[in-house]
């Protein structure tokens, strides 16, 4: 077990240094900062100096070698824009994110898997209908449209929810959270549903397809002839076979929703890393861009590997991998 | 209500599938009895309805698209047919319980032997968790398993496919059922360890005092084990009598032809594997049966009445019925 964990740990530091790289060609290429600094009308003098300032001056080798270890210890260069360390810049939205992202992985999760089970349970019947066909949509509708759509029934017809921004927070220590204000979570059941309606389908539907599966095995034919409740059997004994791909699932989507809330965050006005990385993409703002890229590859290999272990806690086959 | 005299009594049973093709009728009119403590066991090929008629007695027909539509199932003077889910279950894995024919995939993968066994305690018995795990240790000694300690902890995949037979045997013994239906539970192991079980079934069956339900499409399983046979054919009861005479001078030709193809009765040499051989055709899909006599396109003593009439399952001597024109003259004589 132990091999294994440094095994992936390792696999995630090579995953790491390709992102790296990738970072830098895109700090050192795209876009100039050094035009977006020193502004359009600046001299030829004023430019060098710029270049000079940032480093840009030396060959690429050294500057890869450089930003390497500088992004080793956290420090990826002040943002262009506002003169402040762009990692602090993210860490401060990250608390934003990360709330959102776990509503909306629990909403998928526990709507998912239930619907899920109800639908392999009984396919034809009118509510299972329904659903998958809720599901389909789930999965085809794209995540602007469904935002729009839930501000215009419940922010604007129905006025019951606030439409955008994070509402009333306090600090916990370093941790800025909604979720202690009731106004704090009103404005989160929006965005989280929205962010939460394409995992859900996909998760509902892996149940489904798991859970039917499930229930043609000999041990659940083994479990009904014990004499067990349809409870025991289909919770005990099914869901939880199922739940191995599903929570595996749900653990790798839990990742990229952290690291891609763009939309969702956008469309809500919401003040997380998302909707910073977007203000920062406008303004060519590269520190805060490789910042974030860098983030949501640590978020998405760490969430990898803790799945992966889970996993294999979960499952007794390979537990002594 | 329904008085029976015997332990288990089923009355003209008959489950159907109501499928898109059409309705099969996988258990057609089937009569048989079972007494306390005996070994009975039900022969045929695959596909005769020989599960369909267990999981109708546990009530475990998948519904849709199956379905019970007639007969009675009585035991312990109450037709088991009419019961509902809930007093079922106190039947199922208590009074009545079932192994099944693959042991690799019959025990859930993700729980340890100890826990699926005690289940039966904690459920049936109302035990607690310890209590249950203790009985569990206690009952995996019963069927032999070497460090049971050790191996209530374990998964199934940590067992060998006669481990985990064992296994299954301790867990539906778990609760000292007065019967214990058995489907094919030695045809996927390899012959030493089939006959493990047998003998070991054969021994707890003394100690439990527990009558057996033996499914097989394995004469010499019938052989060793069982007292009294019923031969099933395309969902119908075709021939039922004790072991010997039934190996001695089969009546029915189905049974003549399933005989033929076993050496001696009660051999069962090391290498030699009295498994069936096929009898020439096919067996006919439930969909479409022949009229008349359902083996008359393979029987080889087939006659002109037998394709026209159904012949009658009648009673040739004690203890003893056959389903075959040869045995009697007049068309509808029962
Ligand atoms: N779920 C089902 N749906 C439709 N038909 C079924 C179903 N289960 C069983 N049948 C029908 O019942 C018939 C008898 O099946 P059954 O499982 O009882 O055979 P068997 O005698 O146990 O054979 P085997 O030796 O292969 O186990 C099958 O041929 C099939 O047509
Ligand atoms: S009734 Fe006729 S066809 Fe059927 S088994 Fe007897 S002899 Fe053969
Ligand atoms: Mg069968």
């Amino acid at each position: 077990m132990l091999t294994y964990i440094i095994r992936r740990l390792l696999q995630g530091v090579v995953v790491l240094l390709a992102v790296s790289l990738i970072c830098f060609v895109i700090f050192r290429y795209m876009g100039d900062p050094v035009l977006t600094l020193a502004g359009r009308y600046a001299t030829q003098e004023q430019i060098q100096e710029v270049r000079k300032s940032l480093g840009l001056d030396q060959p690429t080798y050294v500057q890869y070698v450089k930003f390497l270890w500088n992004a080793a210890h956290g420090n990826f260069g002040k943002s262009y824009v506002s003169r402040v360390p762009a990692l602090g810049l993210i860490l401060e939205r990250f608390p934003a994110t990360f709330e959102l992202a776990t509503c909306a992985i629990l909403i998928s999760l526990v709507f998912g898997v239930g619907f899920g089970v109800l639908v392999a349970l009984r396919p034809y019947a009118w509510h299972s209908r329904a659903i998958m066909a809720g599901s389909l949509g789930g999965i085809s509708m794209p995540t602007f449209l469904t935002g729009i759509l839930l501000i215009m029934i419940f922010a604007v017809y129905v006025g019951i929810l606030p439409p955008f921004g994070r509402g009333k927070t306090v600090e916990v220590g370093f941790w800025r959270t909604g979720l202690l204000t009731v106004d704090g979570i009103r404005h989160l059941i929006l965005p989280a549903i929205t962010l939460s309606t394409y995992q859900l389908a996909v998760l509902l539907r892996l149940t489904r397809a798991g859970m039917r599966e499930v229930m043609a095995e000999e041990y659940i034919k083994t479990a009904w002839a014990k004499g067990l409740s349809p409870m025991t059997v289909i919770v005990k004994h099914a869901l939880r076979n199922v739940l191995i791909p599903v929570v595996t699932m749900a653990g790798l989507q839990f990742g990229e929703l952290i690291a891609f809330a763009i939309v969702t965050e956008t469309i809500f006005q919401w003040p997380g890393m998302g909707n910073l990385l977007l203000t920062s993409i406008y303004e060519t703002d590269q520190p805060v861009i490789v910042t974030y890229i860098m983030m949501a590859a640590v978020i998405i290999i760490s969430i990898n590997i803790l799945v992966d272990i889970f996993y294999a806690v979960l499952n007794p086959k390979i537990r002594y991998d | 209500m329904a008085e029976s005299d015997h332990l288990l009594d089923l009355q003209h049973l008959k489950t159907y599938f109501y499928t898109f093709e059409g309705v099969a009728r996988a258990v057609d009119d089937v009569s048989f009895f079972l007494d306390p403590g005996e070994v009975l066991g039900i022969v045929g090929e695959s596909g005769c309805g020989k599960s369909v008629t267990a999981q109708s007695i546990m009530r475990l027909i998948p519904q849709p698209p199956g379905k019970i539509v007639e007969g009675r199932i009585l035991f312990d003077g109450r037709d088991l047919v009419r019961l509902s889910m809930g007093e079922m279950r106190g039947i199922r894995g208590n009074r009545i319980a079932m192994i099944f024919q693959e042991p690799m995939t019959s025990l859930n993968p993700v729980y340890t032997i100890g826990n699926q066994i005690s289940e039966m305690f904690r459920l049936h018995m109302g035990l607690g968790r310890r209590e249950g795990l203790n009985r569990a240790v206690e009952m995996l000694k019963k069927v032999q398993i070497p460090a049971p300690e050790k191996r209530v902890g374990e998964y199934p995949h940590q067992l060998s496919g006669g481990m985990r037979q064992r296994a299954m045997i301790a867990m539906a013994l778990a609760c000292d059922p007065e019967i214990l239906i058995a489907d094919e539970p030695t045809t996927a192991l390899d012959v030493t360890v089939q006959a493990q079980i047998l003998d070991l079934m054969l021994k707890l069956k003394e100690d439990f005092d527990t009558a057996i339900m033996m499914i097989t499409h394995d004469l010499g399983v019938i052989a060793e084990i069982a007292r009294r046979v019923v031969v099933m054919y395309a969902g119908r009861i075709v021939e039922e009598a004790e072991t010997v005479p039934l190996f001695e001078d089969p009546k029915h030709p189905y049974t003549q032809g399933l005989l033929r193809s076993i050496p001696k009765l009660g051999r069962r040499g090391a290498g030699e594997r009295t498994r069936l051989v096929e009898i020439k055709g096919i067996v006919p899909g439930l969909l479409d049966l022949p009229e008349g006599c359902r083996f008359s396109p393979r029987c080889p003593q087939v006659m002109g009445i037998c394709r026209k009439k159904d012949p009658p399952l009648g009673r040739i001597g004690p203890g003893r019925t056959v389903r075959c024109w040869l045995y009697f003259d007049e068309p509808g004589k029962d």
